[in-house]
Parts: C-alpha cells; sequence; structure tokens
C-alpha cells in the first residue's frame, strides 16, 4: 500500500482524530463528577473564607453546611427571587445592568450564633479577572472579613491582594456612611478619597490591581444598596 | 540516529551531559513560568515525564504507519490529547495544584522538548528504547525545574513546598526574604548560574 498517498493520509488522519477524540470524551466524563466536587468545595472555601472561617481540606464541606444557613437570590430592589444562590454565575451578573442582575447572598452563622451576611464580587486586575467575597455584620454596613482572589496578577505585587495584609485592612469599615451607601475605596497608600468614604491602602506597586478591587466593590456591592438598607433597619 | 546508542545512555545522558534545558536550552519559558514555588515545580515536571514518556511510546509505536507529509500534525494530535487527559486528571484530583498550573499544562503541547524528542527520536526508535527517551529527557527537565523552583522558593519566600524553613530570628536579625526570585527574571539568572556550574565541571561542553 502506498502510505504517501492521499487518500492513506486522509483515512490516518481521520481514523487518528476520532481514537483521540472518543479517548478524551471518555476521560472527561468519568472524570466531571470529581472535578465539579472540587470546583465545588472550593467555591466554599472561598465563601468561608471572607468569614475567617478556614476549615482543613477535608472538612469545607461539613463546615459549609454547617456554617452557611441560608442562601437567597435577590434584585436590586432587595426582593427575594427564585433561584439557587451557589449556582449563580458571578462573572456573567456583574456585566448586566444593575436592575438585571440576580444577586447571590450567603448567610452564615458564626459558632457564636452571630449572623454575617456573604456577598460575592467580580471584576478585573490588570492581567485577568480578579474576585472575591465580602462578609457584612448584621447591620449590613460594617465588615466583618474580607477575601480576594485573582488568576494571573503579578506575584509580589498586584497578587499581593490575595494576602491577609490587604485583606484584612477591610475588617471594620462601613458601606454607609451617614445613610448613604459608599462602597470601599482603594487608594495609594498615604492618600486619601475625595468623597468622605470608609478607605483602604492599596498595594504598592499594584496599582492597577488595586484600583481594581476599588472598582469591583463599586460595582458588584451597589445593587445591594435596597437589601442592606433593609438590614440595617432590623 | 542511525548509530547505535545503548539504552542506558539513552535514559542517562539527558541528566546531564545532553540535558534537555541547560545543555540544549529547551522548554525554558515554562521554567520562568512555574518555578516561584517548588510544588508546582515538581507537578509540571511529573506531567512533562508522563506526557513526554507516553507520547514518545505512541508515535514509536506507529511511526511506520505515519505519512509523511503529515507527521507533525500525528505528533501534535497525540500530545494535545495526553496533554489534555493529564489537565484532566489534575484538576480531578489534585484540584489547587491545577489552579496553580492552569495554563500552563496546556503549554507543554508547545514544549519544544516534546516535539524535539518525538521528531529527533522516536520516530525512528523501537518503543523501549523511546520510552527510556521520553523518562530521561523528561527527569533531566524535572531536575532542573526543581533545583531553580528550591532557591527561588527557598529565598524568595523563605518557605518550601509552604513549610516555612527561614527561622523566626533570622527575621528578627533583619533577613528579607528577596522579593526579586518570585519575579520572572529570576528564573533565567538561575538557569544561568546552573549552567555556568555545569560547563565548569564537563570540560567538553565548553565553546571555544
Amino acid at each position: 500500500m502506498n502510505k504517501q498517498s492521499n487518500i492513506y493520509t486522509t483515512i490516518y488522519i481521520i481514523v487518528l482524530v476520532l481514537i483521540v477524540g472518543t479517548a478524551l470524551a471518555a476521560t472527561s466524563l468519568a472524570l466531571r463528577d470529581r472535578q465539579q466536587a472540587n470546583a465545588d468545595a472550593d467555591k466554599m472555601r472561598q465563601i468561608l473564607a471572607a468569614a475567617h472561617i478556614t476549615p482543613p481540606a477535608d472538612e469545607i464541606i461539613s463546615d459549609y453546611t454547617r456554617h452557611i444557613i441560608e442562601t437567597k437570590v435577590i434584585n436590586s430592589k432587595g426582593e427575594t427571587i427564585e433561584g439557587d444562590a451557589f449556582a449563580i454565575d458571578v462573572a456573567a451578573q456583574v456585566k448586566l445592568p444593575a436592575d438585571q442582575r440576580r444577586l447571590p447572598v450567603f448567610v452564615c452563622r458564626l459558632d457564636n450564633d452571630q449572623l454575617k451576611y456573604i456577598l460575592p464580587a467580580y471584576g478585573a486586575g490588570l492581567w485577568g479577572p480578579i474576585w472575591g467575597y465580602i462578609a457584612l455584620d448584621a447591620d449590613g454596613s460594617t465588615i466583618y472579613g474580607a477575601y480576594f482572589a485573582h488568576q494571573g496578577e503579578t506575584p509580589g505585587l498586584g497578587a499581593e491582594i490575595e494576602k491577609p495584609k490587604f485583606c484584612n485592612e477591610f475588617t471594620g469599615k462601613h458601606l454607609f456612611k451617614n445613610d448613604i451607601f459608599m462602597p470601599i475605596a482603594v487608594v495609594k497608600a498615604g492618600q486619601v478619597p475625595q468623597g468622605d468614604e470608609d478607605y483602604v491602602d492599596g498595594v504598592s506597586g499594584g496599582t492597577i490591581t488595586s484600583k481594581g478591587v476599588g472598582d469591583m466593590l463599586s460595582n458588584s456591592l451597589t445593587p445591594y444598596e435596597a437589601y442592606l438598607k433593609t438590614l440595617s433597619a432590623k | 540516529m542511525a548509530e547505535k546508542v545503548s539504552n542506558k545512555s539513552v535514559l542517562l545522558n539527558p541528566f546531564s551531559k545532553n540535558n534537555p534545558v541547560i545543555v540544549q536550552v529547551l522548554g525554558i519559558c515554562s521554567v520562568l513560568a512555574v518555578t516561584a514555588k517548588l510544588e508546582p515545580a515538581i507537578v509540571m515536571g511529573i506531567s512533562v515525564i508522563a506526557v513526554l514518556a507516553f507520547s514518545n511510546v505512541i508515535i514509536s509505536l506507529i511511526r511506520n504507519t505515519i505519512p509523511t507529509n503529515i507527521r507533525i500534525i500525528v505528533q501534535l494530535v497525540v500530545v494535545a490529547g495526553l496533554v489534555v487527559i493529564v489537565d484532566q486528571l489534575l484538576k480531578a484530583y489534585t484540584y489547587d495544584v491545577s489552579k496553580q498550573l492552569s495554563v500552563f499544562i496546556g503549554l507543554i503541547i508547545t514544549n519544544c522538548i516534546l516535539m524535539g524528542r518525538l521528531e529527533a527520536f522516536a520516530m525512528a526508535n523501537k518503543p523501549w528504547p523511546s520510552f527510556l527517551d521520553g523518562i530521561g529527557n523528561g527527569a533531566g527537565y524535572a531536575i532542573i525545574l526543581i533545583i531553580v523552583g528550591f532557591f527561588r522558593e527557598l529565598l524568595g519566600s523563605g518557605t518550601l513546598l509552604g513549610y516555612t524553613v527561614v527561622p523566626q530570628w533570622c527575621y528578627d536579625h533583619g533577613y528579607v526574604n528577596n522579593g526579586l526570585m518570585i519575579l520572572p527574571p529570576m528564573a533565567l539568572i538561575v538557569v544561568a548560574c546552573i549552567i555556568w556550574v555545569h560547563r565548569l565541571l564537563n570540560k567538553d561542553l565548553q565553546e571555544d
């Protein structure tokens, strides 16, 4: 048989691609459940991390079910709507206009019975997406804890936003100032924002990433304003 | 590749005399990218060994059936298939590591060591020597990765595999981690230092 003929070449590559394709499809099917479980557990870990709960890897799911007593989806008017808060893709939601967004809320009960409200945020850093979770006290204004993560910010510079040093700066800041909703500003160290909102110092050398965190908080948290007002009224 | 080489030298040559990274200077890009910490360096090394060994065997098995004019495409399909499988396995079993390595596993496909070995060795040799060649070259690559990762994590973060190894009293006496070690340029400089030492020890590799 002539191995250099066009027919042989065509059949050869078709058979090869079919075999490789089958192998890939089989692997993907066999591992999908496990991968999804991993991704879910990782999301649970991040949500809990905002409320300063950091369980070891094998206790994430049990800790999540113990602490997160309620999840709900709200709209920008603060009304509860149908939906699975955990499954909502925040990355897609933040691109919508505020009044069309489906906003997840995770209600977390600490071991000392205090309630914390955990809200997701998603935005852009310098090289790629950044995201995070903000845990609020029951007054809907005071930040109890923050968790930030990133896909590919520069190590040692922008990537510092995931370090406790930066995240812990947010603790104790207020989203409401004199009953006016103002998300936390992130400014260069030593500067102050133009308004009188609460602010934290950005990461030095990570100016664009820090600015990204500020913009992310503003864009992601503003639609929660109505809901947070009902919390503070309680 | 017509001359007869013993299986032993096929396996062991890539460790030193013919190391893919420090002698042939291939695969440098991933050395820069994944060596800021030791753990991803080790996982990346193991992944490359696995992909290289198995793609070498597969290509060697079908080497006599491959039409010459599409051989590169055939090699790419096999490598890409294996890389995706490795990526899926990492996502399923070592999720944290796969998050760190993310795109770099996919980039194994473009690692020049792979195409180089497939084209230069597997296309002309039997499966068993090809398997050894894959293991040897993969391990030669992994060793450099691990050495670079070791120094970058130790000097840059003061940890190894995530455990703190630089004692606290060093910091108390004014020692600080070198942030530059974490940035990509230092990977090149560490690789260059390894090449330097290696050539010092191997006179026959020195150019005039």
